[in-house]
């Protein structure tokens, strides 16, 4: 090993440290007794944080140079159509996911 | 045994992403200098795909503990939001609370989020074997990815889509059960908008502060409306 064990070792606990920090917060400030404000944020911030998943996942896809996302497109309706048709996430997943792997080779 | 089948079968489609993410961050961990112990340390105690991508650079690039913590705050704050949604649900979870806070990553979120229809018996301990398959996964591939450094037997390209098309699946799901779109159109609106104006590499949290905003904004007109 090059590096010392030492500083690696303090880097990455400050970094579990502070994960758990951010997960564990809101639990220990909100847990006993929850605002009616923060209740309303738990339930209406899951559909608009996944949508941000979306958006966060498909950052780096280009629209302005050759495929232009299109992989990224098909592969996505296909797993809307899917999900609205069966319901099923493995499915949907599983169906994106090969058409996705397919197209890239082919574009 | 019926309630760990049924969290096995509903963290199957995060195992084709943590693994092959998990391989893809041992990999580079074991280029950078830092062998299989170090990529399972992580992945076990920091349990954050993103944060740990950028913790080799952290390792290799000699940074301070202060740069460290700020870095991870930055990468990770979308965690807080997660735990802010989870409050009532985790509510009473009793002895696996701990471990469901702590393995709250975005895909374990993505799947426990939904409501699901069990028992209030079963409920906690089918979130906990979820959680615990998606780190088995996560953490397998790791060591896996460390293992094989840069040797792979068969092209997986575009397998990472898996981790998208989740969340697309989750979206739809989600989009065809609720009667009120505002809070996933909000989302998606406010991430494309901070996206197109931030770029790439900065729109994250601006797009958190925005969601929270609107949505803060909507709820303040609604008590106004009644």
């Amino acid at each position: 090993m090059t590096a010392g064990v030492l500083t690696p070792v303090i880097l990455i606990s400050a970094m579990a440290l502070t994960t758990m920090a951010l997960r564990f917060l809101p639990f220990l400030l909100f847990g006993k007794h929850t605002p009616t404000y923060i209740s309303y944020l738990g339930k209406v911030l899951p559909q608009a944080l996944i949508a941000l998943l979306v958006v966060y996942c498909l950052k780096d896809v280009s629209v302005t140079t050759h495929p232009f996302g299109t992989p990224e497109l098909i592969a996505a309706v296909s797993v809307v159509a899917m999900q609205a048709r069966k319901r099923n996430a493995v499915l949907s997943i599983l169906l994106g996911t090969g058409i996705y792997m397919v197209l890239i080779r082919l574009f | 045994m019926e309630v760990v089948r049924k969290a096995f079968f509903r963290s199957l489609p995060v195992m084709a992403g943590y693994v092959v993410l998990g391989i893809g961050f041992g990999i580079m961990l074991h280029n950078a200098g830092y062998g299989v112990l170090w990529a399972a340390a992580m992945s076990v105690f920091i349990y954050a795909g993103s944060m740990q991508y950028v913790g080799i650079g952290l390792l290799t690039g000699g940074a301070s503990v202060i740069t460290t913590i700020i870095t991870t705050v930055m990468v990770n704050a979308r965690h807080l939001f997660y735990s802010i949604s989870m409050i009532d649900k985790y509510k009473n979870t009793g002895k696996y609370k701990p471990y469901l806070i702590f393995a709250l990553t975005d895909e374990t979120y993505s799947l426990l989020c939904e409501d699901d229809d069990h028992t209030e018996e079963t409920i906690n301990r089918y979130r906990f074997f979820v959680s615990l398959f998606n780190q088995c996964y996560w953490v397998a591939g790791s060591v896996i990815g460390s293992l094989l450094g840069a040797v792979l037997p068969f092209s997986t390209k575009g397998i990472e889509f898996s981790m998208t098309a989740l969340f697309i699946a989750s979206f739809a799901e989600q989009w065809i059960t609720s009667k009120d779109h505002i809070p996933a159109l909000t989302g998606l609106l406010s991430t494309g908008l901070c996206l197109i104006v931030f770029g790439a590499e900065r729109f994250l949290i601006p797009a958190m502060l925005l969601i929270t905003l609107v949505l803060t904004l909507v709820r303040k007109r609604e008590e106004g409306s009644r």
